[in-house]
């Protein structure tokens, strides 16, 4: 079966970034993203899910390399200065490319 | 009377199995749950009130609680700014806080009341819904500036629709729709189980609160000695315009107990937005870890005593 590459972005922030992460995100044309819940330590200290003022999310989105950097360079310009967020970025490969 | 009304031990117990790195937690969900019986439970009480007696809100009343929430953050900011030495945002976030209330204390004063039978003015639900906003939008501009780059539509909007709001409106719009007889049915689990499930909210408190303790060893002194005398002063200035409005004592010991409360919902959320350059872990602890403690377990009674002599 043929594969395609994409990008995979994922982010982990601040779950109360999260509708206004999602409205720069569909402002941009990303189609699809996976939102879950999560927890773990970093520079900011332990950050539970089990509060919700305090939660964390991780959302995923597969797309166009183009337009993964896109997303990046908008995060990084509004975000990275005063909440907690980490970003990565892998290689991908899907098999409807028309989806992503 | 004992020592403390049972559900305080829920919330010793919450910050002792916190500190203990306890094998405790309640699922996120539980707690939405709970919170959310609580508010309604709050709002209900205060509408079947309303539909019993019908007295409106005096336009005074109204006036002078509103203008409460807008002031109170005035002299928080200039003391964090003067004598904690913290940047403007910081001062500002921490002002937003404190002008602000929390409806956890709030649902703690009602139950002390109730189980003392001081009776207080139905209509006190929607002093919390007055005094929820405006401090968080005189934080907001006490860090911006009146002309800062703000999103006021969709903060106000947030604001507005925030779930305390939302569900202490609802609450008392629906009991005072249903009235006493109507609300009979639903009395077993929002009237008859109100205790316990505030035991059951104080105990996940205990536990948030426990969680913030790490932060207030590190920014210590100061927000330890603000969290506990800006409540008392506070508490004096909501008493006293208590006595002013003509409020009944226990009218007076609720909004004495609200100016005294420091938020940690909707403030939070929405200064984090609004002011990011905030540090955020030092308002919440502030207010989590000191104030709130402070005023359910030692706070509650003083006001009380406080709202007697005035009345006296």
């Amino acid at each position: 079966m043929e594969h395609f590459p994409r990008r995979l972005l994922t982010i982990v922030t601040e779950a109360l970034l999260e509708r206004e992460l999602l409205a720069e995100f569909d402002a941009l044309g990303v189609r699809g993203y996976t939102i879950t819940d999560a927890r773990g330590k970093g520079g900011r200290g332990t950050r539970q899910s089990d509060w919700a003022q305090e939660g964390n999310v991780r959302i995923e989105i597969v797309c166009e390399p183009a337009l993964a950097e896109r997303v990046v360079a908008r995060l990084r310009e509004r975000y990275y200065d005063h909440y907690a967020m980490i970003l990565y970025l892998q290689d991908v490969s899907v098999l409807r490319p028309d989806k992503f | 009377m004992p020592l403390f009304d049972p559900v305080i031990w829920f919330f010793v117990l919450g910050i002792a199995a916190g500190v203990a790195r306890a094998d405790l937690r309640l699922p996120a969900a539980i707690y939405e749950f709970v919170s959310t019986v609580l508010l309604l439970s709050i709002g209900l009480k205060g509408g079947v009130e309303l539909a019993r007696d019908s007295g409106g809100l005096p336009a005074v009343e109204l006036g002078g609680i509103l203008l409460l929430g807008f002031l109170l953050p005035l002299p928080a900011f200039a003391v964090a700014r003067r004598i904690g030495r913290l940047s403007r945002a910081d001062a500002a976030s921490l002002a937003a806080h404190y002008g602000s209330v929390s409806v956890g204390t709030f649902a703690v004063v009602v139950g002390y009341l109730a189980a003392r039978g001081i009776p207080f003015e139905g209509r006190a639900a929607v002093w919390v819904v007055l005094l929820e906003v405006p401090a968080i939008l005189a934080g907001i501009v006490l860090a911006r500036g009146l002309h800062g780059d703000v999103a006021w539509g969709r903060l106000l909007r947030d604001l507005f629709l925030g779930r305390s709001i939302v569900l202490l409106l609802g609450g008392l719009a629906i009991g005072r729709l249903a009235g006493p007889e109507g609300t009979a049915s639903i009395q077993p689990l929002f009237f008859d189980l109100f205790k316990g499930i505030l035991a059951l909210f104080l105990l996940e408190m205990g536990l948030i609160a426990a969680a913030q303790l790490p932060t207030l060893r590190r920014h210590g002194l100061f927000i330890t000695i603000f969290g506990v005398l800006t409540p008392l002063v506070f508490a004096v200035v909501g008493a006293l315009l208590g006595r002013a409005l003509g409020l009944s004592v226990g009218g007076a010991i609720v909004l004495a107990t609200l100016a005294a409360s420091a938020s940690y919902i909707a403030a939070p959320a929405a200064i984090r937005t609004a002011v990011p350059e905030a540090n955020p872990a030092l308002s919440l602890t502030a207010s989590l870890a000191v104030t709130f403690p402070f005023n359910i377990i030692v706070g509650i009674p003083l006001y009380e005593r406080l709202a007697t002599a005035l009345a006296g």
